[in-house]
């Protein structure tokens, strides 16, 4: 056991070190190459807002969200080799509430939609969305599905598109890196097409389908309406 | 060789007259589907034909539902099987009134017809008499129609009702007893791995109820395989069902049965190509498997995910450097293959082999290491999560979670296709029950797919350069002839993945079912789980391998 040895001389050095340091307020560890090309003043003159943009971009917290086949790669760009972290933002959250980015990672189909829909509606503001694959930009190769919602953006708006079946991890994180980018720079401002809405049953356009549920969906209930004829 | 890809399609054993016999006037004609012979019986004496064939003639496993629109009528298909011999195969086919298209359930008989029902009653509109629960399985259940059959308006508005997640404590607990509450976990939920809802009802902290919700990510893929052709559109989907690297297998289940269909012979040379590919993807996904299941046991990202990803990472670039992609290979085609392996082959091989040999030992000593020999691992895993043989059979599990569950039943070695008789490995059972033995076979598992692409390569390398033969003469369009039927199922990364297919004489499928083995194997979560804690219940689920891609399709 190492504690019931003498210490070495390594080891003397180094408790010295360490201790000088912390007694004369001079800590090694805060003497980087930043520090010395400010110069002699600790302080920076910055806009505030441009200071927060700055923080946005460089620390995301990206929301756990799998759905379909490009949750794989988005799995193989936050673990070893790709570690999308590395750019800061690789932390991943399981609840909404603690999530900036949210990246949709696949085909969205009729009974998520409302789901997705709500999840997004959790995270707090400032909110960023990556659409990843083809599937949510048009629906992709289902985009004939009967089920299938034709992009994310029928529900809820989309920063950056990465396009791909699936796109790379390699894609995904450059379109991390390019929304960062954006967002340092303060120039976010997400596409919004969103026919989709959850509203009361109650509120919607009565017509033959909406006769036809009335005795299954309460006047109150969320729903959403999908004009599947309408779609692209 | 012929023996090589054309199994006997007479049921060698199964004595067909005796069946005729047996059932009787209940037999109101017969028909020949590739697969197997069709019996043709009432739609009301289902229950009381398939529980003649179960206990007297030990068709103990139905594999697949399949239901259909005809022009004249519906019709319904119970693909029966043995689970001692798959070739021993039996289709009952039981037509109903396209008036009133009601038949009798068969969810009595065997529990894995319960979701088959509804799954056909939720697309094509058959009703089953006396089923226990017969409501939509993949759709929304405020959907109107039923999306296959040929009359329905796609462009029709549908509405999709969402209702606000209220206190379950408030309005869930049963009047009576205060004890129990509802909880659900996903559709959003990292432990369900993509998008899962698991309706469970709590004791305490045991779950006494446990109900799968799925659907969430049905996209239609039956109906992008209907509007596909045979030869080329239809081999980019199956790469997109069981998503997590499983790609070639799943395109050979579509080739293998499609190949029956048309009549193909694949070149010997491109079947070892498809062993080799089928198997190194059998790695990946098993790797996924195994990264995503210490995720849910041990909590975010620990070493041992880590490393099943990087060895996945490895696997992916052997299969890129095969195939041209990641995951969606779209490697296999109708009679062959897309290419030979890379040039310089050398390397290929050398990659491969510095793979199996060098990096696949170690981390599998690292697996053994921090995981199976693990002490604390074994307490959480053994013992929990038990899925007894009876009802594993019931719910036609296949794969590794019948495999764990002592059932000896691997479809390369028992419906032999490919390069699989030739080759030297072990069919990996354990009879734990558990979880701990779902686990230990996965990982044995990775090593006897280590062992045939061993010996694959050793094949490619010595192949003569002349006799390389990737694709056989397929004729540019496929016309099978019409009212051809053929149920063909290959061993996938989570067990039998079949593919039913009717030829309506078009270059198209006139139906294109897909018997996906997560789907079977997801059914079995309430016996897993019921009667343990709710922690235990993610370990179950984890255990399952499930892929949402599959269950869904």
């Amino acid at each position: 056991m190492s504690s019931q040895q003498p210490p070495t001389e390594l080891d003397r050095n180094v408790l010295t070190k360490t201790r000088d340091a912390r007694a004369t307020g001079v800590d090694d560890r805060f003497n980087s190459r930043l520090r010395e090309a400010m110069g002699s003043t600790p302080f920076i003159l910055t806009k505030f807002d441009k200071f927060m943009n700055w923080v946005r971009g460089s620390s995301m917290f990206i929301l756990q969200f799998g759905i379909a086949c490009c949750s794989l790669e988005m799995i193989h760009a936050m673990m070893i080799k790709h570690d999308v972290d590395r750019f800061g933002a690789g932390v991943p959250r399981a609840s909404p509430r603690q999530a900036d980015l949210i990246i949709v990672p696949g085909t969205i189909v009729s009974k998520f939609a409302p789901r997705m829909k709500r999840v997004y509606d959790q995270m707090p503001e400032p909110k960023f969305v990556v659409g990843m694959g083809s599937c949510t930009i048009s629906g992709g190769p289902f985009q004939e599905g009967y089920n299938v919602v034709k992009g994310a953006e029928e529900v809820i708006p989309v920063d950056i598109h990465v396009p791909g079946c699936p796109p790379r991890p390699e894609a995904l994180i450059y379109g991390i890196a390019k929304l960062q980018e954006q967002v340092a720079n303060g120039e976010t401002s997400p596409v919004v097409v969103k026919p989709y809405e959850l509203e009361e049953f109650g509120n919607m356009p009565r017509d033959e389908i909406i006769e036809q549920l009335s005795d299954q969906i309460n006047e109150d209930d969320l729903a959403m309406r999908y004009n599947w004829g309408d779609s692209p | 060789m012929s023996t090589l890809e054309e199994p006997e399609v007479e049921p060698d054993g199964l004595d067909i007259d005796a069946v005729h016999e047996r059932l009787g006037d209940r037999v109101l004609d017969t028909e020949e589907h590739i697969n197997a012979p069709g019996i043709i019986i009432r739609a009301d004496e289902v229950e009381e034909t398939l529980t003649i064939l179960r206990d007297e003639f030990d068709f103990d496993y139905l594999a697949c539902v399949s239901a259909e629109e005809l022009p004249d009528r519906y019709e319904t298909i119970y693909h029966l099987k043995q689970f001692a011999d798959p070739t021993r195969e039996l289709s009952i086919v039981v037509p109903t009134d396209r008036d009133r298209p009601i038949s009798q359930s068969a969810a009595h008989v065997y529990e894995t017809a319960n979701w088959h029902e509804r799954e056909a009653y939720d697309l094509i509109g058959i009703e089953y008499d006396g089923h226990p629960n017969l409501k939509r399985i993949l759709l929304p259940d405020s959907w109107t129609g039923h999306p296959l059959t040929d009359d329905y308006n796609q462009d029709k508005p549908q509405v999709v009702s969402y209702k606000a997640h209220e206190n379950p404590l408030l309005e869930h607990t049963k009047e009576d007893d205060g004890e129990t509450m509802l909880i659900n976990i996903g559709p959003h939920h990292p432990a369900t791995h993509g998008v899962l809802h698991l309706k469970a009802t709590l004791d305490g902290e045991s779950v006494v109820d446990v109900e799968p919700d799925i659907g969430y990510l049905h996209r239609c893929e039956e109906q992008m395989c209907e509007q596909g052709t045979y030869r080329h559109q239809i081999m980019p989907y199956p790469d997109r069902w069981d998503y997590a690297s499983a790609g070639i297998i799943n395109e050979w289940a579509y080739a293998r049965a499609a190949e029956d269909l048309a009549d193909i012979e694949v070149p010997e040379y491109a079947q070892i190509l498809r062993t080799m590919g089928a198997e190194l993807c059998r790695m990946a996904a098993h790797f996924l498997a195994l990264g995503t299941f210490v995720l849910d046991v041990y909590g975010e990202f620990n070493a041992l995910s880590m490393y099943a990803i990087r060895d996945r990472e490895k696997v992916q670039k052997l299969l890129e450097d095969l195939t041209g992609q990641r995951i969606m290979f779209n490697y296999l085609r109708l009679g062959g293959v897309a290419w030979d392996i890379p040039e310089p082959r050398e390397q290929f091989f050398d990659d491969t082999r510095q793979f199996i040999n060098e990096d696949l030992p170690e981390s599998m000593d690292e697996v053994h290491d921090l995981l199976t020999d693990n002490e604390i691992f074994q307490l959480r895993c053994v013992d929990i999560g038990v899925l007894p043989p009876k009802q594993a059979k019931q719910y036609a599990a296949t794969g590794p979670v019948a495999r764990a569950s002592g059932i000896d039943m691997d479809l390369r070695r028992d419906d032999p296709y490919g390069y699989y008789p030739e080759l030297d490995w072990e069919v990996v059972t354990d009879d734990g029950c558990d979880i701990f033995s779902r686990v230990m076979v996965r990982v044995r598992e990775v090593e006897e797919s280590a062992k045939i692409v061993d010996q694959c390569i050793d094949l490619l390398e010595e192949w003569p350069e002349d006799e390389r033969e990737i694709q056989a003469n397929v004729p540019r369009t496929l016309k099978p002839d019409p009212d051809t039927r053929v149920y063909r199922a290959v061993e996938g990364a989570k067990g039998e993945l079949g593919i039913y297919i009717r030829a309506d004489g078009t270059d198209t499928p006139g139906r294109f079912k897909i018997r996906s083995p997560a789907y079977c194997n997801l059914s079995t979560l309430p016996v897993m789980a019921e009667g343990d804690f709710v922690a235990d219940l993610i370990a179950s689920l984890g255990s399952i391998d499930i892929i949402l891609g599959e269950v869904d399709r």
